[in-house]
């Protein structure tokens, strides 16, 4: 079995064994499994990292055997620079969703801690696959676990929300399944992506397939005006659930414009680029506002995490090297600092059990370690020079100047809104004198909060300090994916 | 003088015609309520159709017996093994039910559901307009009685009443219009009926005539819109078991007759039942998705499910002919058969779960009857759980590679026409998810109404988790399933 197979199934098979042993009178044993197999699951990646061979654009730990012979349907996996950060970035938010779990969720625990192991795989799953099928399989099979944790452990009206969540992507997804078999049919019978981005296609058929493939992964990213679900999703969810969502599920719809959208209709992309920079703008600067006036923290965090995602969307369409790298960055830096923020915001709701920010105030007189960690993460939502969060948007407008200085003013005026909503609520929550008699009682955070946080921190600032090893393992593939955009399929 | 040929095309319906009445005799003697002996035996002798049905099929040979009026080929034998499998794993699901409702008085339910079966195996060997027609009055018969099991339930006796009336117009139909082709070929036998046609010297419109009413008529059979009316009562008003016996093996051997006639008998006339089977195909999806978001009875719901369900898989067997072309054929009827074989796979294990639900004086039909269920039996609701994913077609659960299979025979046609179509079929099975993903919801976010677990006996609990099982791990490796199909198919073309 190779590396990524094992990325995949080693959290898929501990999953599966806490659904079918675990009870909720031995929840302590099924933390510790739970806790051990995210472990195990983060080890197996990390050779991925350190083996991965910079300056090539070929998929690297390639494995291949055939799956479902009648249609050519192939198990094939392999990862390039591109996917490499994000199969990582998946099996090391799970380990800190696991912790985050730990004496919060004390109903179904194994169901819990199942559905994220499973999850864990599936998303690693989309990442790795190099089969169209494959693909799909894996990308909405992760509909499921997710379906049942909003449902089971989200909040109030967590129906409507898990409703809302599953039938708004499922939807964007049948249509790509679509797009599948008809690109499986004009290649001849071959449902290999790296080959498709090699097939000749007509000016209609792209047009069709940008657009089939646009309802999956907007939906997926989420890209103004289909962001609806997401605020939602966000405030019903389990803690857990949210930092996912946000940290990883996100990027599977950015991932998909990289691996198919792009350079599989170079000539489409390049003729509605035009939407997809509106789009994206429109989410930076109009979500942002929207942010500003929010009163749930969640929601406040939803929201900037579609507009941030736009930096991303953003970057990928305007076609150059900084702006396509931009993005990547700025998608494995969200994945860090929307997942700190949500955990935060968890730490908080765990004690007072609101996330309205009008019921907290001056937390920092009682929890100073604890608000030590938000304004880390505070700042790096804001993109403060030195956190993950400004590599990634500096690119992205770097970038957009280069292309159009215009689109990259109106980008960079978002970076103005953001810190603003951001450090609004930390003012609001965090700073001045004690709020009120639930602030006065809060205890700070313990040593399971502080070890969170702390991965997330850790990754935060390396990411901001020395961002070298990401740009550069990502370099060939992102120049390689340019050729494949640049080069037209229409005959001219 | 029959040769021996004859006897080796038929011999699985030889045993089971002896031993079904063998076994109502035997079963004459036996006293204990549960019927164990009745049980035991009728199980032992499917388990040995199965098994020579399955070596049949596996041998890939194609005879013919009686003159051309029996055919066993790969196909057939096929479907007729997963038939019984399916009858005989109602039957587990089924006997704890009836034996609380005192259906099992006298050994009927075993009985005529052997002869149901032997109708269906005579429909999907048949290979003359005749035999295919006994085959299929045989196993409505036998439904009818069936339904009506529970003499004393007057829900029970309207829907047999409402299923035998609608059902006789049906067939009706269905004879009305293998006369007209009768009349205007001269031939009742398939093979001969196909060259006949093929040959141009038959008026058209005579042919579309009879051909109208042969679709009619088997659009009744399998349900689909709107010829459907019956759906929905029959499945809600017959007993459970039997609402699972008719709703699942029957399916089989529908699609059978299916390409029996339209395939191999009226192949040249397949760009006019196409046609009509297409308009069918959108009427089901339509009318079988909407109608079922709003129900609150279960097996109501499951009814207009199928109904949609079965519009699915009728579009498979829309896209086997582009422009005179057969070279998609293959694809498509697999495809579709693939469809069905999965389809009542699923449905056994939904209607395991309602049976099992159901204790004596409470059915445990509304949706909201599973309330909790993931608290009192994780096991059972995993089941259903993954039966109704699969019907929503979501990977990595086989129904997801039925839609896929043929989805990819619509597309695979080029057709601007049938891409459209399997959009609409797209968008339809999204509205198909919301009701699908209820009874998730229900299992899994609602708090249950009693905190008691479910109990099963050791052989319901035992096939209904290899039920559950195979419908997963037919979603992980669905290829052998597939390639099995597609060989079946090309055998049967091939005559």
């Amino acid at each position: 079995m190779g590396l990524l197979s094992l990325a995949i199934w080693v959290p898929i098979a501990f999953g599966v064994a806490l659904l079918a042993f675990g009870r909720d009178e031995h929840a302590r044993g099924v933390r510790w499994v739970a806790l051990v197999g995210a472990i195990v699951s983060f080890l197996v990646t990390v050779p991925l990292f350190t083996g991965f061979q910079n300056g090539t654009a070929a998929m690297q730990f390639v494995e291949k055997a055939s799956w479902i012979a009648r249609f050519n349907v192939n198990y094939h996996l392999g990862i390039d620079g591109i996917s490499m950060w994000l199969v990582l970035l998946t099996s090391f938010i799970t380990v800190v969703v696991v912790i985050s779990a730990w004496e919060v969720i004390t109903e179904r625990v194994n169901q819990y801690m199942g559905a994220f192991l499973i999850l864990s795989g599936f998303m690693i799953g989309v990442f790795a696959a190099l089969d169209g099928i494959l693909f799909y399989v894996f990308f909405e099979a992760t509909l499921i676990p997710m379906y049942l944790i909003i449902g089971i452990w989200g909040g109030p009206n967590k129906i409507y929300a898990a409703f809302k969540f599953f039938i708004y992507t499922l939807l964007g997804s049948l249509l790509m399944l679509v797009a599948l078999i008809f690109l499986y049919n004009k290649s001849g019978g071959s449902f290999d992506i790296l080959s498709w981005h090699k097939l000749p296609l007509g000016s209609t058929a792209q047009t069709f397939l940008f657009f089939a493939f646009f309802a999956a992964f907007a939906v997926k990213v989420p890209m103004w005006p289909v962001h609806t679900w997401l605020p939602d999703v966000h405030v019903e969810a389990p803690t857990g659930g949210s930092a996912v969502l946000a940290a990883i599920m996100l990027k599977l719809g950015a991932y998909g414009f990289l691996r198919f959208s792009m350079p599989i209709a170079p000539d489409a992309s390049h003729e509605w680029a035009w939407l997809m920079i509106a789009l994206s703008l429109i989410a930076v600067i109009y979500v942002g506002l929207v942010a500003l006036v929010q009163e749930d923290m969640k929601k406040l965090v939803a929201y900037s995490s579609v507009a941030h995602m736009g930096f991303v969307t953003l970057g990928f369409f305007i076609f150059n090297e900084l702006g396509v790298s931009g993005g990547i960055v700025q998608m494995i830096a969200h994945g860090f600092v929307s997942g700190a923020m949500f955990l935060g915001i968890g730490v908080l709701y765990d004690r007072v059990h609101s996330r309205q920010i009008a019921d907290y105030g001056g937390v920092v007189n009682t929890m100073p370690k604890f608000a030590a960690f938000a304004l880390l993460f505070a700042m790096a939502n804001c993109g403060l020079p030195g956190t993950a969060g400004f590599v990634g948007e500096w690119m992205v407008i770097l970038g957009a100047v280069k292309a159009n200085f215009w689109i990259g003013l109106g980008a960079a005026t978002a970076l103005i809104f953001g810190a603003a909503y951001t450090l609004w609520m930390y003012k609001r929550v965090y700073l001045g004198p004690v709020g009120n008699d639930h602030v006065k009682e809060l205890t700070d955070i313990n040593a399971r909060e502080f070890l969170m946080l702390s991965l997330l921190a850790i990754a935060v600032l390396w990411m901001g300090i020395y961002p070298k090893p990401f740009t550069d393992a990502m370099d060939t593939s992102v120049t390689e994916l340019l050729r494949h955009v640049a080069t037209p399929k229409l005959p001219r | 003088m029959i040769d021996k040929l004859s006897w080796v095309a038929i011999y699985p319906e030889i045993v089971l015609l002896v031993m079904a009445c063998i076994i109502a005799l035997v079963d004459l003697s036996t006293t204990s309520a549960r019927r164990t002996r009745t049980y035991v035996l009728t199980l032992l002798t499917l388990a040995v159709v199965a098994v020579l049905t399955g070596i049949a099929a596996n041998d890939g040979k194609t005879i013919y017996g009686f003159g051309g009026m029996v055919v066993s080929d790969p196909m057939g034998n096929w479907l007729k093994c997963f038939a019984t499998v399916a009858l005989m794993v109602t039957l587990v699901y089924g006997r704890p039910y009836a034996a609380d409702r005192e259906m099992l008085r006298g050994g009927e339910m075993f009985t005529i559901s052997m002869f149901a079966l032997l109708g269906m195996f005579v429909m999907i060997s048949g290979s003359n307009f005749l035999l295919i027609y006994l085959g299929l009055e045989l196993l409505t018969l036998s439904s009818y009685a069936l339904v009506a099991l529970r003499r004393d339930n007057a829900v029970a006796s309207e829907a047999a009443m409402k299923y035998f009336v609608l059902g006789a117009m049906a067939s009706g139909f269905l004879l009305y219009g293998l006369s007209m082709l009768y009349g205007a070929t001269g031939s009742l036998d398939t093979n001969e009926v196909f060259k006949i046609i093929a040959s141009g010297k038959v008026n058209h419109q005579v042919l579309v005539f009879g051909l109208v009413f042969i679709v009619a008529g088997l659009a009744f059979k399998v349900g689909a819109a709107p010829f459907h009316m019956w759906v929905p009562d029959v499945y809600q008003g017959a007993p459970t078991a039997v609402t699972l016996l008719i709703g699942a093996a029957p399916e089989l051997a529908a699609f059978a007759i299916i390409i029996r006639l339209l395939v191999e008998g009226l192949l040249p006339l397949a760009f006019d039942w196409q046609q009509m089977l297409a308009l069918l195909a959108i009427a089901s999806l339509l009318v079988g998705n909407l109608a079922a978001i709003a129900q609150t009875n279960l097996k109501r719901m499951l009814a207009y499910s199928t109904i949609a369900q079965m519009g699915f898989m009728l579009l498979g067997l829309v896209a086997g002919v582009v422009n005179g072309n057969t070279y998609n054929a293959q694809f498509a009827y697999s495809a579709s058969m693939f469809y069905i074989v999965t389809y009542v796979l699923t449905t056994l294990a939904s209607f395991g779960i309602i049976l099992l639900l159901a204790r004596e004086g409470f059915e445990s039909e509304e949706i909201t009857d599973l309330a909790g269920l993931n608290q009192r039996s994780p096991l059972y609701a995993g089941v259903m759980a993954i039966a109704m994913f699969s019907l929503a077609g979501l990977p990595p659960l086989v129904g997801f590679y039925a839609k896929l299979a043929v989805l990819q025979a619509l597309i695979a046609s080029g057709q601007a026409i049938y891409i459209g179509l399997a959009v609409f079929a797209v968008i339809m099975s999204l509205i198909g998810a919301f009701y699908y993903l209820r009874v998730v919801k229900v299992m899994y976010f609602d708090a249950p109404v009693t905190a008691s677990t479910v109990s099963a006996p050791r052989d319901v609990r035992t096939v209904l988790s290899i039920n559950g099982l195979l419908i997963l791990v037919l979603g992980i490796v669905p290829g052998g399933l597939m390639t099995l199909c597609a060989n079946a198919i090309v055998a049967t073309l091939a005559n």
